[in-house]
């Protein structure tokens, strides 16, 4: 935990930089203990791969707040600290919402919630259909997003074709009208695990399971909004 | 129009390992054969057409070449935020490929008449339209479009012209008037009917079926003074190329298409041409309204 502990005092500070806010403190950013194991524990793609066809592939459909999602891309080397200075400014290749055009190692531009999921599906189809089969693909959305009824069409036909895919929710309870019975039950036909989202082990662990044939969710949990 | 769509992917499948070919249900059963063969390229997704845009963004960004097929009022109207977004927006590239522009569906109601697919299109950037006047047309326009990553748009029609014409990019010109003749341009399946309008007119008729981008070079070449433009959907759609391109010269402009006003009424395609003023009788009357109020 110690190495993880010094990691987190690094984003944090990458955080800082982004924000200059002093007082952001990590826990403020859901997504941040995810994406942070996902780029140093689980997904096979580097700076020098950004490119590659067989990279593993993750698609931020949650494309709000992507902050931690830069601080993770800095600290990883896909873009230098220095961008992280002027956020949504004029000159600046970091917006509000994130650009794949503009940012090395970032799959999709997303900020209209409701679009990673069907992204994802047709990469997870197109890495199939060219062989890439070790390949991975994950995709991140937040609770409030499965609102979105796009978000459902994907759900039903991934499962339906048996696609490997790895879908990650993050829970801080912040859609309006809550999921009665829970987040995991609208994804039928996808294994689901629910683990604590800030503990490194518990979501390595449930992200590096593999499930061949089929779609498969990981539900984050972490503080309640505004908490 | 439609069987030349499946004839012509089914055999891009079978010689472009990139071909993809994404379906929300609409054509399955004609494509199923190619979906025996190459059952990772071509992807029945149900009935869920946001979802199928979806798709095509994602297989092209792993390096495939989608087409992606339904009714026009489902392949566009529905997902347009898709198109925007999981195509425009990702710098991806598709084909889309519809069927029933318009009132195609005559007998089936507004639900699926697309008037407004090209306009929907023109506000986005990117995007080359193809509107095939005849069946023999599609197979190059298709084949072309499959060796690009561009956005791509092939409107198919159930009506059609007595012949086919050349794909190429620029205006044909059919008919040639006098010097200073005015020119009435026709897109696509428009054709027919205005040649019969303009039977024994002093005017110079052209050509297109690919109305995006717009050939304003072509347009500039031919127009004297009056132009008329015909299309196959909502009239108006490319009032704006053609005033970008006449901009600096003095001229008079009809554009003629289908109409804003909802159409509550069923029956057959020429039912609703007659409607809109789009059969030739129709055609005629506007056109010499029109260059009689010169």
């Amino acid at each position: 935990m110690t190495a993880t502990t010094a990691n987190t005092d690094v984003l944090g500070s990458l955080l800082t930089r982004l924000t200059g806010d002093e007082k952001h403190a990590p826990s403020a950013n859901s997504t941040l203990d995810v994406l942070w194991v996902l780029y140093d524990r689980i997904l096979r793609i580097t700076p020098d791969t950004a490119d590659a066809p067989d990279r593993d592939r993750f698609l931020l459909s949650k494309g709000h707040g992507p902050a931690a999602y830069y601080a993770v891309l800095a600290a990883k080397g896909f873009i230098g600290e220095d961008w992280l200075d002027d956020l949504g400014g004029r000159h600046s290749r970091l917006g509000h919402h994130p650009d794949r055009t503009l940012i090395p190692g970032v799959e999709v531009g997303t900020g209209s919630l409701g679009h990673g999921l069907g992204l994802a599906v047709g990469t997870a189809l197109g890495l199939r259909a060219q062989g890439f089969l070790d390949t991975r693909t994950f995709v991140l959305l937040g609770d409030a997003e499965l609102d979105e009824g796009a978000n459902h069409e994907a759900i039903a036909y991934a499962a339906a074709v048996r696609l490997p895919l790895t879908a990650i929710v993050i829970d801080n309870q912040s859609a309006t009208h809550g999921w009665p019975g829970g987040i995991a039950a609208r994804f039928l036909g996808w294994p689901a695990s629910i683990v604590d989202g800030r503990d490194h082990d518990a979501l390595a662990h449930a992200l590096a399971a593999r499930h061949p044939d089929r779609p498969n969710v990981v539900i984050a949990t972490v503080e309640r909004k505004g908490r | 129009m439609r069987e030349t769509f499946v004839a012509t992917t089914t055999a891009l499948l079978d010689e472009d390992p990139r071909t993809a070919v994404v379906l929300a249900d609409i054509s399955a059963d004609a494509l199923a054969p190619a979906m025996r063969r190459h059952p990772d390229r071509v992807l029945n997704v149900g009935i869920r057409e946001q979802l199928m845009t979806g798709v095509a963004g994602g297989l092209a960004l792993t390096g495939l070449r989608p087409f992606v097929h339904s009714y026009a009022p489902f392949v566009i109207d529905r997902t347009y935020e898709q198109i925007k977004l999981d195509l425009g927006h990702q710098d991806a590239g598709a084909v889309l490929v519809s069927i029933g522009g318009s009132y195609d569906g005559s007998n089936v109601g507004y639900t699926h008449h697309s008037p407004g697919d090209v306009a929907l299109l023109d506000t986005l950037d990117g995007w080359t339209v193809h509107v095939p006047g005849h069946p023999d047309e599609v197979p190059p326009l298709l084949r072309a479009a499959a060796r690009t990553d561009d956005r791509v748009y092939v409107r198919l029609s159930a009506q059609q012209n007595q012949r086919a014409y050349g794909t190429g990019t620029r205006l044909q010109v059919l008919r040639r008037g006098w010097a200073g003749a005015p020119v009435v341009l026709a897109v696509g399946p428009m054709l027919d009917p205005v040649l019969d309008a303009v039977a024994g007119m002093d005017v110079t008729v052209g050509y297109t079926a690919t109305p995006r981008p717009f050939d304003a070079d072509g347009l500039r070449a031919l127009v004297n003074r009056d132009v008329i433009v015909v299309e196959p959907y909502l009239s108006g759609t490319s009032s704006r190329p053609v005033a970008e391109a006449l901009a600096d010269v003095p001229h008079r402009a009809l554009h003629l298409g289908v109409g804003r006003t909802e159409v509550r009424h069923y029956g057959s395609i020429a039912d609703h041409a007659r409607t809109h003023g789009l059969d030739p009788a129709g055609l005629r009357r506007s056109i010499g309204a029109f260059l009689d109020g010169r």
